[in-house]
């Protein structure tokens, strides 16, 4: 099982997550707009379907909300 | 018309979309005021509510042109790291460049900011810093080749509108960019000013989100932006230490 860290959160996902594609999958992310940045690299859209996580990986999962 | 860089704009109304109570409230309160674009924060996603809900959603994307701020950010690097974050999402060239220096009155960090826009125009984003009025530092970032400025009227969501109109209109004289009065409006007439003045554009959002009634107050600044865009265009008249007649002094009838 993978251990990532999630928005500063430690998160165990199953081992059927193995790309970025898959894990926004998991978490119910993956019919909104969302960036993704893994261990400080910030990944296009095109590039979340062959992207894979790892165990340890830092990922931030980020999006647009209300501002001025 | 109002030219950004690549993009082309009608409206001189740019809202933010902070703070509103209700979806619904602020789906009408963009649509009445004809802005074309809409700010954006740049925030972690709470992952374990996938179906929260979010304003960008809830709105046809492909009719606005989105302007995410890098709100949050303190230095020049986080600025960097935030618009790198909001141009991933393949929804946006611009970046409003917000760095905050101080958060009682969250006016801008000048230095942060100016080092901000450079190592962002190197990037190729289209650039619009939110600055202080200072005078001087609107002409080092036109320099830069920014692709607005936007000084603010008074602190973020203070309402006080245009404390110093002095230092806006010497930045718009100077200007040969677009000067986007941000922050600190709060009410229909100092939108209004901030157009008198020549500003090309205002850019607000607790005006109108705060607003006991946003809708209405949205349709306001819309009409207070095009009244004083065309009062500018028009040309005031001098002011006059004493009366001039408008009524004709000759032909009296008296009896």
């Amino acid at each position: 099982m993978p251990d990532l860290i999630i928005n500063g959160d430690f998160v165990r996902v199953p081992e059927s997550v193995k790309t970025v594609t898959n894990l926004l999958a998991h978490l119910g992310l993956d019919r909104q707009v969302v960036v993704v940045e893994i261990n400080r690299n910030i990944l296009g859209k095109n590039e979340h379907k062959d992207k894979e996580v790892r165990n340890g990986d830092r990922i931030e999962l980020v999006h647009f909300v209300g501002g001025g | 018309m109002l030219t950004i860089g690549p993009h082309e704009f009608q409206s001189r109304l740019l809202l933010g979309t902070g703070k509103f109570l209700d979806f619904n409230v602020q789906r009408e309160a963009v649509s009445v005021s004809g802005t074309q674009i809409l700010t954006f924060a740049v925030r972690r996603m709470n992952i374990y509510e996938p179906s929260q809900p979010n304003f960008l959603e809830m709105i046809d994307v492909k009719r606005f042109t989105l302007l995410p701020n890098t709100a949050g950010a303190r230095t020049a690097e986080e600025a960097v790291r935030i618009a790198r974050l909001a141009k991933a999402s393949g929804l946006c060239d611009m970046i409003k460049v917000e760095v905050i220096g101080d958060m009682k009155t969250l006016l801008p960090d000048p230095i942060e900011t100016l080092r901000a826009s450079e190592m962002l125009l190197e990037e190729g984003f289209i650039v619009l810093p939110y600055t202080s009025d200072d005078v001087l530092l609107a002409k080092r970032l036109q320099e830069l080749g920014v692709h607005a400025v936007m000084p603010g009227a008074s602190p973020i969501g203070s309402g006080q509108g245009i404390v110093n109109p002095l230092n806006l209109s010497l930045i718009i004289e100077q200007s040969t960019v677009p000067v986007i009065v941000d922050a600190g409006i709060g009410t229909p007439s100092d939108a209004a000013i901030a157009m008198e003045l020549g500003a090309d554009g205002v850019l607000l959002n607790s005006a109108v989100s705060g607003a006991k009634d946003p809708v209405k107050m949205a349709l306001a600044m819309k009409l207070a932006i095009e009244a004083g865009r065309l009062g500018y265009e028009a040309g005031r008249i001098p002011k006059k230490r004493c009366g001039a007649a408008s009524s004709p002094l000759e032909g009296i009838s008296v009896t």
